[in-house]
């Protein structure tokens, strides 16, 4: 080993000891867990995991989850395209303003919204439904989608617009055939983005759900439950909540690169 | 085929892009618009191409008034500086799309599109994407997407400019073939005076969102009908003096005189602005009738087989290009010579009043 491999390689050991310890920990029965220091499981069980995919409390959390961070993904793409498009091609009064405005709704924090958006949600029968849990979450991904996309729809040349026109292109076709393909890493990098802060956020979905639509990360934050602490299973959730955003990563890591190259991200 | 501007104007806010512009191009042969940048050149494309609205007067295409009418219904073809292509596609389908958005079949879109990339040596390349292309080859197939349809009209803004010199010679050469005698009327923007001479065809002259000259483009560069028209079409910039006729004589500052000659005898006594073409300023003695000027030299350069010189005189500065390779040295004094023959009259008021015997 070349000696200036070693600094890397013990930060990235360092970087990976949480994750090591949650995977180590699912595979582990929770009297080892609790038991004292061990390594390795000394006893490999999968219990953990086959409670997780049976019972239904545990893995509706995760469809639940998927659900309305789908919808949420959905929703904000479909009013931030045309959104980013007008901002990145149009001048109109108080754009800058405006544009502005959008990014400081990721100014404060979520807690400030949980209240208003539970009262309102109550209100109007919208709440422990999937859509309550996505349309919350837009608050904060629609302007963050918005700005990505800007950037990169500003990065194509109001040119391929006007060629596209005088090729016969209507608006809606050009948009949809030439104009999206073209950024397509942008929607990516937005999709990605909006799925990422869909996906972790706890504090919204928490609160606007009861039953009904009750988020992955609502049920494994109950640390006890009547069969006392369940470690093992709750590590084992962890390790399931892991591997979607380790998917979509694995698909966007290029965009994202791109992403960062065109300054955006 | 006619395509027509009447009386067209274009604000936006305070300012004026267009100031009311009449223009009428036909088919057959190139359509130039020079000016410099940001003259007024592409405004002026897009506003036929209805890319942008008129804020007063009217577009006709074919004794019909288009002015309200969308690019996409218009049958126009438009070819940017930026390779512009569909990043996406191949370039058969950037070729091809103008024909798929019409509906045309499939075997007559294959015809044809083949057709066009025949036409720009793009035979090899039509499974290739745009950016996998040389520049050269990206805006052919731009060209080739603009000539694959039945078009009105093609615009062409300074499709050279981002080509380097070798292939924007090339390509430029092509041009007339590859648009062909289509029936078609053409519009080419350009910012190089020596591109307009080499297309040929009829030119008009833009200067700050005004069309100061049109004719055809020999005629107009023989005989500018104002000093801004000469100075745009002029490259390296027409030299430009003060000078005032005394009886027999034009005197240019206290001590370069010439005798009058031909048109320039009946001028009345007075001021006026005299233009030569940096071209007709020699560091050696070509003529009989030559005037002898001095000056000290402040910028060489030494292009090809062309050597010019910016040198000072009566507190202007003046370009000389001549053929060869001379050794001007910078702060040097130098001896220049020209003739009055290809000497341009300005009245105080810019307006051409008479011009030396020889052409431009």
């Amino acid at each position: 080993m070349r000696p200036r491999s070693v600094v890397p390689i013990i930060y990235i050991l360092f970087l990976l000891l949480p994750i090591y310890w949650l995977v180590a920990m699912s595979f582990k029965t929770t009297n080892e867990i609790l038991g004292g220091f061990s390594l390795f499981p000394q006893e490999w069980t999968l219990d953990n995991y086959r409670e997780i995919f049976t019972d239904p409390t545990w893995y509706w959390g995760y469809i639940n989850s998927i659900l309305y961070v789908t919808i949420n993904t959905v929703i904000s793409l479909a009013a931030a395209l045309p959104a980013a498009y007008a901002f990145s091609r149009y001048r109109f009064l108080g754009d800058k303003h405006l544009f502005f405005w959008l990014l400081t709704n990721r100014m404060a924090p979520a807690a400030v919204f949980a209240l208003p958006f539970f009262q309102l949600y109550s209100a109007v029968g919208l709440f422990d439904t999937h859509l309550a849990v996505a349309l919350a979450h837009c608050l904060f991904n629609i302007p963050l989608a918005v700005w990505i996309l800007e950037g990169f729809m500003s990065g194509v040349p109001k040119e391929l617009d006007e060629t596209a026109y005088v090729d016969g292109y209507s608006f809606p076709r050009f948009f949809a055939t030439i104009f999206i393909p073209t950024i397509k890493a942008g929607v990516g990098v937005a999709a990605f983005f909006c799925f990422m802060f869909s996906w972790v956020e706890l504090l919204l979905a928490k609160t606007l759900t009861a039953v009904e639509a009750k988020p992955i990360a609502a049920t494994m934050t109950r640390t006890a439950s009547s069969a006392g602490y369940e470690l093992g299973l709750l590590a084992a959730a962890g390790v399931l909540t892991i591997i979607p955003g380790a998917i979509v990563i694995y698909f966007v890591r290029n965009y994202i690169a791109k992403g960062f190259a065109l300054g955006r991200v | 085929m006619a395509l027509e501007l009447r009386d067209v104007t274009k604000t936006l806010g305070a300012e004026t892009h267009i100031y009311p512009t009449s223009l009428k191009f036909e088919a057959g042969g190139f359509n130039i618009l020079l000016g410099a940048t940001n003259a007024g050149k592409s405004t002026l494309i897009k506003l036929m191409a209805g890319l942008e609205k008129p804020t007063t007067g009217e577009v006709w295409v074919e004794g019909q008034n288009v002015t309200g009418v969308l690019p996409q219904k218009r049958q126009i073809a438009l070819v940017h500086q930026f390779f512009v292509n569909y990043p996406h596609m191949t370039v058969f389908e950037n070729i091809a799309s103008p024909l798929r958005v019409q509906r045309m079949s499939r075997s007559d879109i294959e015809t044809r599109v083949r057709a066009a990339a025949d036409v720009l040596q793009l035979g090899p390349m039509l499974d290739r994407r745009p950016q996998e292309l040389s520049g050269g080859q990206q805006q052919r197939c731009a060209l080739a997407r603009a000539i694959v349809k039945e078009s009105k009209a093609i615009f062409l803004d300074e499709p050279l400019a981002n080509l380097d010199y070798k292939l924007r010679e090339e390509l430029r050469e092509q041009l007339p073939d590859i648009l062909g005698e289509r029936g078609t009327v053409v519009v080419y923007a350009t910012s190089e005076p020596t591109e307009a001479l080499l297309l040929g065809g009829k030119t008009a002259l833009v200067h700050e969102g005004r069309v100061t000259q049109v004719g055809r483009t020999t005629e107009i560069y023989h005989m500018p009908t104002d000093l801004t028209s000469a100075r745009v079409f002029s490259d390296p910039p027409i030299n430009f003096a003060p000078v005032t006729k005394k009886g027999d004589e034009i005197w240019m500052g206290e001590s370069i005189t010439w005798p009058v000659a031909g048109d320039v005898a009946a001028l009345p006594d007075g001021p006026f602005t005299v233009a030569i073409r940096p071209h007709h300023i020699t560091p050696f003695k070509s003529d009989q009738a030559s005037v002898e000027i001095h000056g000290p030299v402040k910028i060489t350069e030494l292009s090809g087989s062309e050597s010019v010189a910016h040198f000072e005189i009566n507190g202007e500065i003046w370009v000389s290009m001549s053929r060869g390779v001379f050794p001007f040295r910078v702060g040097e004094m130098c001896k220049f010579h020209m003739t009055p023959d290809d000497c341009f009259y300005f009245r105080p008021d810019g307006q051409l009043v008479a011009k030396g015997r020889r052409n431009g």
